[in-house]
């Protein structure tokens, strides 16, 4: 434990002739000393390496001393809405690191890699029982490559029937920032449906904006306030009676688990972030995975390589077989393979009855959460919620304490802050998610801090205002970082200089 | 003479040349402008598309023209000094314009008609 | 209990529900109509204990052969010290997600201004974001990056000797958004530049991505070729496995205006293929069309140097569909393995991985072609330490060897009938090189119908 701020980059630790690591070097009968030499002296660099020269005890030291700096789930209670940060299960890692798949080459022929593949169709098979799909692909590297993959997918279907003026995407504007601008990538333009006071996508718009020029209506389900979008079976038929597919994102998958699927409730193609429902470490923003399902009748337009068996053997397919639908390629292999394992793990952990409890224990544990604060924390939707629920700043705003104080107070007692100033349909909107591997009394404990700080607020406003105060360092200056901004450590020096 | 848009933009007409900048109340909204994107010298502008964006830590506008044109000049004193936006929004225009079709003021509001619309 | 992971008791969820004000979990979802629920519970086996988990996955991890790698196209078999597994399984690090909150993020984002630092001087070029997915995204984000910063021009030329996994994935991304994919031919192995400028001179070129190596591992002369782009109003695109950027010419160097790649090379599992590390790095002009996270420097209340998520104004959460990319997340976790891969090899070392993977390259080739079963397809093109070998005796013997893991040895990779190519690691020690040598031979000189396939 080291609670001071180390604050010093790697770079400032280099002298001169320093190694932290050596290889061996082997006299080659016949061969002359440096082969790089023999290579013409244009094709070969010049400039010098901006790198640090450290030993090993150093950049030990260094990196240790940086993570104490740093807050995970496994620091402590983490309730950042929408980002479902459960705990991740150590076993899994242990899985991901066992020789037999960390030195496996992808480009191995198929019999000497039968076991990933097979770890890779399991996955595959389990994800569409949960998903209530046909067929996954797993190749998609995160949520927003999965939902770029899913509209790629979308694209395609309305390509191979020649459908070909549906360019427009409709999303809610509730959604995540993600679903318009993966439309956008994908080459469609998005149009935006309002929410009724309830949160709820209101149908009626949605139904004045279904044309045979929409592609895909993208929704989450529970959306980003928390709530069950109840009226899923009508907007299913009407995007489909226009021709249109439902589009699922997983974001907020995990309230489902064990309660109802996606493809049951009328969703055409979906993603699951591994990351999050399915317990993968987040790693300080990935690797994560986003898995792209899709319903019978869409397999075809699903990206390459895929696996697929024959005879109790497996064989990872590229070009050949779908050439003509398949959406074509959207990564180098078949994904965050070592993730897909971490995930695969954690399923296989739960097995069925711990995934039937998962999504009901953590709507159970949000619900506890709302109730216990509501009585100063504003909520401007009145319902029982799902996995996360939206506060609308403190119910006494009067000395001007917001959320983002509140947030950074939530710092100086040992708790992550929740998801601030998202969604947009509030202004001081505080998004909390705890997640079902959290414990009654850590939530207890969390609820009494919050109570304290929506006293202090009143109180002692100024000791919000001014927090944290406790932590490694005090708030940034983020004015200065985007008016004149430093990226690199040789501009720092460089601008030392001037 | 300055004409508004709905987006929050101005234009201030001196003969056949616009100077479009975001107005007095856009600023405020925004906060601490940190980045102003300018089209270049030479670019066109069409009426009621962007040209650009004013951008703060955790916000971005984007920048509608009131009117169509070519660029005849961006204001240099952004690139280093965005912050000048929020000292003098309306002294410190982001682009000049030569318009090339002067009817579309008609489509703009008058000072009188922004600032009911648009009360700070 | 349903799970080691669940803390909940009987007791606990009986006195929850009764503050929630609800009678049972079930009614928690009360507004989930009863024609979407599960009807019975999930077709999946009960839960496993950890033991049985851990049986499972040796056991499939057992149906895996572990190989001898030769083999590279755009995968490497590089050493990790031991050091990047103890550092990068540090929970703090591990299980931490994107620093949203830098008073208690100091770790995540002081590694990630690191890593960009590191990036920016292998590449050559002033500003690197905070990663990408690996290294196809990163080259197609790149090309969506130069299509929107062309603003009106929309076609692309990419040279026919990048990697085609590479080049698929810029197909799909460029179909999907609008942009034209040309491809410049390749001649002997190498870019056709007279095709090139005339591809060019027809007009409408946003970018142009060239590799280096290139997939057949050799170093193009680029010599004037970032003028001829420039002159066009181009932008021109690099890519290279990153750990050869360490000895090769960098893309800054030739006067690349992006570069962008795979990092895996840097201490990172072949892992069957993930996660990598893509890398995305750019001219200073070009830093506000650069997508992903960006980590930069400033300082804090009491004064003291601290790091932050910076220009957001960019990014998906800001400006939505206006994004310069729907990319959400950076590949963290993986930044920290190069960061710490670098920091330990640091300049010296680096060149030293890159010379010593020349010197045992070009040592087995020497010896292949001695069998006289072999030779250089391209003998008067400089490589680093990949290159492609004909194989001159008959199919069959060429079968044997090129499909034959028996040995324990994954040969290369089959580019043709009788073409492999051969990639060659510091790892590969001269027992390794020699035994590979000694297998060939083997094959050689048995009669093909007693070869073991």
């Amino acid at each position: 434990m080291n609670r001071k701020y180390y604050g010093q980059l790697i770079f400032e630790l280099s002298r001169k002739g320093r190694r932290g690591s050596y290889v061996k070097r082997e006299d080659l009968p016949g061969m002359p000393a440096d082969a790089l030499s023999a290579i013409p002296s244009q094709l070969l660099r010049k400039e010098p390496l901006g790198l640090p020269e450290v030993d090993e005890p150093t950049v030990v030291r260094h990196y240790t001393n940086m993570s104490t700096n740093n807050f995970g789930v496994d620091t402590g209670f983490y309730p950042l809405g929408s980002c479902t940060m459960k705990y991740n299960p150590k076993i899994n890692e242990e899985v991901a690191s066992m020789p037999g798949f960390r030195n496996i080459h992808p480009l191995q022929d198929d019999f000497s890699v039968q076991g990933c593949l097979r770890a890779y169709y399991t996955l595959q098979k389990l994800l569409c029982e949960i998903g209530g799909m046909a067929e996954f692909t797993l190749n998609p590297y995160a949520g927003a490559h999965g939902e770029l993959t899913g509209l790629m997918v979308i694209r395609a279907y309305h390509d191979s029937r020649n459908d070909k003026k549906r360019n427009v995407v409709i999303v809610p504007d509730s959604a995540h920032g993600t679903n318009p601008a993966s439309a956008a990538v994908a080459g469609l333009k998005v149009v935006e449906v309002k929410s009724l006071p309830d949160g709820t996508v209101d149908v009626d718009a949605l139904a004045a904006l279904l044309d045979d020029t929409v592609a895909a209506v993208m929704m989450t389900n529970p959306n980003t306030v928390g709530l069950f979008e109840h009226n899923i079976p009508r907007i299913a038929k009407m995007v489909h009676d226009a021709g249109a597919l439902l589009y699922y994102d997983g974001a907020n998958l995990n309230p489902m688990l064990g309660v109802a699927r996606p493809g049951d409730m009328g969703f055409d193609v979906m993603h699951i972030n591994l990351h999050k429902t399915f317990s993968t470490p987040h790693g300080g923003g990935g690797p994560g995975a986003g898995p792209v399902g899709v319903r019978a009748g869409l397999e075809e337009f699903l990206p390459n390589p895929r696996v697929i068996k024959s005879d109790d053997m497996l064989f990872c397919e590229f070009e050949t077989v779908n050439e003509t639908t398949s959406l074509g390629r959207v990564s180098s292999w078949l994904g965050n393979f070592c993730v897909e394992l971490r995930a695969l793990a954690y399923i296989l952990t739960l097995g069925r009855e711990g995934l039937m409890m998962a999504g009901k224990l953590a709507t159970l544990n949000a619900n506890y959460v709302k109730e216990s604060l509501r009585d100063l924390y504003k909520l401007p939707i009145d319902r029982v919620c799902k996995h996360e629920f939206v506060f609308d700043g403190l119910v006494d705003k009067s000395t001007g304490v917001t959320t983002l104080d509140v947030a950074k107070r939530l710092l100086d007692h040992g708790y992550h802050a929740p998801t601030i100033y998202f969604p947009l349909l509030f202004h001081e909107s505080l998004m909390i998610e705890p997640t079902e591997t959290e414990s009654r009394e850590t939530l207890d404990g969390f609820i009494a801090v919050m109570r304290d700080i929506a006293r202090e607020a009143v109180e002692n406003p100024e000791t919000v205002r001014n927090a944290p105060h406790d932590t490694p360092v005090r708030r940034p200056d983020d004015t200065a970082a985007a008016l004149k901004p430093v990226v690199t450590y040789q501009q720092m020096i460089a601008d030392d200089e001037k | 003479m300055y004409y508004f848009t709905e987006t929050h933009e101005y234009v201030n007409v001196e003969g056949n040349v616009g100077y479009i900048g975001i107005t007095e109340y856009a600023q405020n909204e925004l906060g601490n402008v940190v980045y102003v994107d300018m089209p270049e010298t030479g670019d066109d502008v069409i009426a009621g598309e962007d040209f650009g964006a004013v951008e703060s830590v955790k916000a971005a506008s984007d920048l509608i023209s009131p009117v169509s044109g070519a660029v005849i000049e961006v204001n240099e004193h952004l690139i280093d000094n965005p912050r000048l936006i929020n000292e003098d929004a309306m002294k410190n225009w982001i682009i000049k314009v030569e318009l090339t079709n002067p009817e579309e003021l008609g489509d703009l509001m008058s000072k009188e008609e922004y600032d009911t619309k648009f009360k700070i | 209990m349903s799970s080691q992971y669940f803390p909940h008791t009987p007791e606990d969820i009986a006195a929850m529900l009764e503050r929630c004000g609800v009678g049972s979990l079930d009614d928690l979802y009360a507004d989930v109509p009863a024609s979407l629920r599960l009807k019975g519970d999930y077709d999946i086996l009960p839960r496993m204990s950890e033991d049985e988990v851990r049986k499972f996955f040796k056991a499939l991890a057992g149906e895996n052969s572990q190989l001898t790698c030769f083999a590279g196209g755009g995968f490497y078999d590089h050493y990790a010290p031991a050091v990047i597994d103890y550092i990068t399984s540090r929970s703090e690090f591990l299980t931490a997600y994107t620093p949203y909150q830098p008073e208690i993020s100091q770790g995540t984002l002081q590694y990630i201004f690191e890593y960009q630092s590191m990036m920016a001087s292998l590449t050559g070029l002033e500003v690197s974001n905070a990663s990408m997915y690996d290294g196809t995204t990163a080259l197609a984000e790149a090309m969506l990056m130069a299509v929107a910063h062309a603003k009106k021009r929309n076609r692309v030329l990419v040279s026919k000797t990048l990697n085609p996994i590479y080049r698929k994935v810029l197909y799909t991304y460029a179909r999907y958004h609008g942009v034209i994919v040309d491809n410049i031919p390749e001649k002997d192995g190498v870019t056709d530049l007279v095709k090139m400028e005339k591809m060019l001179a027809d007009g409408g070129v946003a970018a142009v991505i060239l590799p280096t190596p290139n997939y057949f591992g050799i170093l193009e002369d680029y010599t004037g070729v970032a003028d001829t782009v420039h002159a066009a109003k181009a932008l021109l695109i690099m890519t290279a496995p990153a750990s050869a950027l360490g000895a090769i010419k960098s893309p800054g160097e030739w006067g690349a205006d992006i570069a962008a790649g795979e990092a895996q090379s840097l201490g990172m599992p072949l892992g069957f293929g993930g996660p990598y590390l893509g890398y995305l790095c750019c001219t200073k002009a070009l830093m506000r069309k650069l997508p992903g996270r960006i980590v930069g420097a400033t300082t804090d209340a009491s004064g003291q140097r601290v790091f932050v998520l910076t220009l957001q104004a960019r990014e998906q959460h800001i400006r939505r569909d206006k994004a310069t990319s729907n990319i959400c997340s950076n590949q963290g976790l993986m930044a920290l393995y190069a960061a710490v891969y670098l920091s330990l090899t640091g300049p010296d070392g680096l060149r030293e991985v890159n010379e010593i993977s020349c010197e045992k390259a070009h040592y087995l080739a020497k010896r292949l072609e001695e069998t006289g079963a072999m030779e250089l397809k391209y003998p008067d093109k400089p490589f680093l330490n990949e290159f492609v070998m004909k194989w001159k005796l008959d199919t069959e013997r060429f079968d044997n060897y090129a499909l034959d893991n028996l040995g324990g040895i994954f040969p290369g990779l089959i580019l043709d009938d009788n073409e492999i190519m051969i990639c060659v690691t510091e790892r590969r020690s001269l027992d390794e090189l020699d035994a590979y040598i000694e297998r060939v031979r083997e094959i050689i000189d048995a009669p093909v119908a007693n070869v073991e396939i």
